[in-house]
């Protein structure tokens, strides 16, 4: 993803401003930063569900969030992972299936198969962890080449959250689909994250490789350097 | 937990074929079973009431037409019985509620639901794209509430037509003109027309609101609006009224105005009152004759003869019943074009909207 200037306005308040940034594929990036840092607001401006009011956005490689292309390529499974309640899992993946053009079946009978997620279960009554792992299969069996979760696991316990990365994990190594997500929560993103990404109060902080990042502040994971460099730069951005 | 297989190699895509129309059929009516089975069910009700109702009417309405002779006790006997039958159906207000019904309950919802409980980052972020699945969910959905309303006003013009026929009122029987404000937009293709706007109305509420429940009532209260204004101020005026001084004007016409005229000035109502009052005793003497029906008759028409001897003239403004027809297609056309404008208009506010 690549953003030169961006910002985005709600009436007066400005959500994020000149935010620039060259996210490379293949990674696991790390959208970090305290609450209304402005993670969602650049997670739906990169999947063109808002549109920029200054500066550009593009995703992958040059193309506009919200186009063809684009909504073709990138996978979206929004906070609270919104599935349509009164729907079966079966319904929902008759859905998915139909609103894009590659989806693996299979594959994704596959999986919730060994979730042990009735297919024939309404959504709405199925725990917050399988709605999570739902709207997680679903996206990943539309073969993205990018995946973008906005807090996917706020609302999760400890072993659901558990799972879900791993799952996102083995798709990013054993596919090779970039991932982005947003957390509040740094202590997940530790295992899965190469990149990273850290907002406050809608500006970008710091971004670039993990190792990089920790070699150059010396610290020793992600959670130590995003509060060292939160507490040392209130207002700086990244040099 | 097995590792995913590997996917195959991404397409170029520089020129992507947009994913077809026809996949949408099947995941509207997934998701909007409820909705749909719910109006079938509901017209399916009514139009069972109305079949019984209206075959015993249609019967006893053969009867009183056939009785002979008429006026004599027993016709009059089956006169009563006919018009005993008119029920809670009489004067369509029961059926009024039917178009804004089906059109709030399945057009508001339709995108405030979405945007209410946030399944609009789903939707509108899959390959179909957002605006191409605003367009088949709202063209296929109002094609389904208004084939359906269309036929049930075939049922409806079936069960009011003894009302309308132009003998009755020689029978003595009451004789409704087709323009009557609570039948008019009940048969013909207007209960359609009608429907469809409901249902646009509730799209764009629903879009502009963005909750369902505001959505329904702001559709409610909208179509109400929209159906006291037409009815009462626009309708009449589709075609120039014609205007008779003749005192006798068929009952198949629509009766906008009525007013007295004496040397060419116009007299308020008031001033015909106390005509009418101060003449009544002179040219229609009460006695036992006078009561009845062809009694009460008989004293107007002298009256009536009195007066236009004595230089008043009774202007009557109204519709004919001969352009019953036109009118249906003027108003159908223009609740047609207004829907077409509503529904283009809510899926460019799905096309533009920020999230």
């Amino acid at each position: 993803m690549e953003a030169s200037g961006l910002g985005k306005r709600y009436g007066s308040t400005w959500a994020l401003r000149e935010c620039t940034l060259a996210i490379p594929a293949g990674h696991v990036t790390a959208l970090v930063g305290p609450n209304g840092a402005g993670k969602s607001t650049l997670l739906n401006l990169a999947v063109g569900l808002a549109a920029p009011s200054t500066g550009e956005v593009t995703v992958l490689g040059g193309r506009l969030p919200g186009s063809p292309a684009a909504l073709d390529g990138i996978a979206f499974v929004a906070q609270d992972t919104p599935l349509y309640k009164t729907l079966s899992v079966a319904d929902m993946l008759h859905l998915t299936r139909n609103l894009t053009r590659r989806f693996d079946q299979a594959h994704a009978q596959a999986r919730l198969a060994e979730l042990d997620i009735p297919l024939q279960r309404k959504a709405g009554k199925l725990s917050g962890g399988q709605q999570a792992q739902v709207a997680l299969t679903l996206a990943l069996a539309r073969r993205p080449r990018l995946l973008v979760l906005d807090e996917p696991v706020a609302m999760l316990d400890p072993i659901a959250r558990h799972d879900f990365m791993a799952t996102v994990l083995a798709a990013a190594s054993a596919d090779g689909v970039s991932v982005l997500l947003s957390s509040h929560v740094l202590t997940e993103l530790e295992r899965v994250a190469s990149y990273l990404v850290l907002l406050a109060r809608g500006r970008v902080r710091l971004a670039g490789e993990v190792g990089d990042l920790l070699g150059r502040y010396g610290q020793a994971n992600l959670e130590e350097l995003a509060l060292h460099y939160l507490r040392d730069n209130p207002t700086g951005v990244a040099p | 937990m097995t590792a995913l297989t590997m996917p195959a190699a991404p397409e170029a895509d520089a020129s992507l074929r947009p994913v077809p129309w026809r996949r949408m059929a099947g995941i509207i009516w997934r998701q909007h079973r409820v909705a749909l089975t719910g109006v079938a069910v509901l017209l399916g009700v009514v139009a069972v009431l109305i079949w019984i109702a209206g075959t015993s009417m249609h019967h006893s309405y053969a009867i009183a037409v056939a009785c002979q002779p008429p006026g004599s006790p027993a016709c009059q006997e089956a006169d009563l019985a006919f018009l005993g039958s008119y029920g809670f159906l009489a004067n369509g207000i029961m059926l009024q509620v039917l178009p804004v019904l089906i059109g709030a309950f399945v057009g508001a919802p339709l995108l405030a639901r979405e945007i209410e409980t946030g399944t609009f980052r789903y939707a509108w972020t899959q390959g179909f794209g957002r605006w191409r699945w605003a367009l088949a969910k709202l063209v296929s959905l109002a094609l389904a509430v208004t084939g359906p309303a269309w036929l049930f006003s075939l049922l409806l013009s079936w069960y009011y037509q003894p009302y309308f026929f132009s003998g009755n009122q020689s029978l003595g029987l009451t004789e409704y003109t087709p323009f009557f404000p609570g039948l008019f937009d009940l048969h013909g293709v207007a209960f359609a027309a009608w429907t469809l706007t409901a249902f646009a109305i509730g799209a764009l509420a629903g879009m502009l609101i963005r909750r369902v429940v505001p959505a329904i009532a702001a559709t409610l209260a909208v179509y109400a609006g929209l159906a006291f204004a037409v009815g009462g101020l626009l309708r009449g005026h589709y075609l120039t009224p014609l205007l008779t001084t003749s005192p006798n004007v068929p009952g198949s016409a629509w009766i906008l105005g009525q007013w007295w005229t004496k040397g060419g000035v116009t007299l308020s109502h008031a001033t015909m009152d106390h005509v009418f009052n101060s003449t009544m005793p002179t040219v229609a003497p009460t006695g036992p004759a006078v009561n009845g029906p062809a009694g009460k008759d008989q004293a107007f028409s002298s009256m009536l003869q009195y007066l236009s001897q004595h230089g008043y003239t009774q202007w009557t403004r109204y519709q004919p019943g001969s352009r019953f027809w036109p009118f249906q297609w003027i108003e159908s056309g223009w609740l047609l074009a207004l829907s077409v404008l509503l529904i283009a208009t809510t899926i460019w506010l799905v096309r533009r909207r920020a999230a």
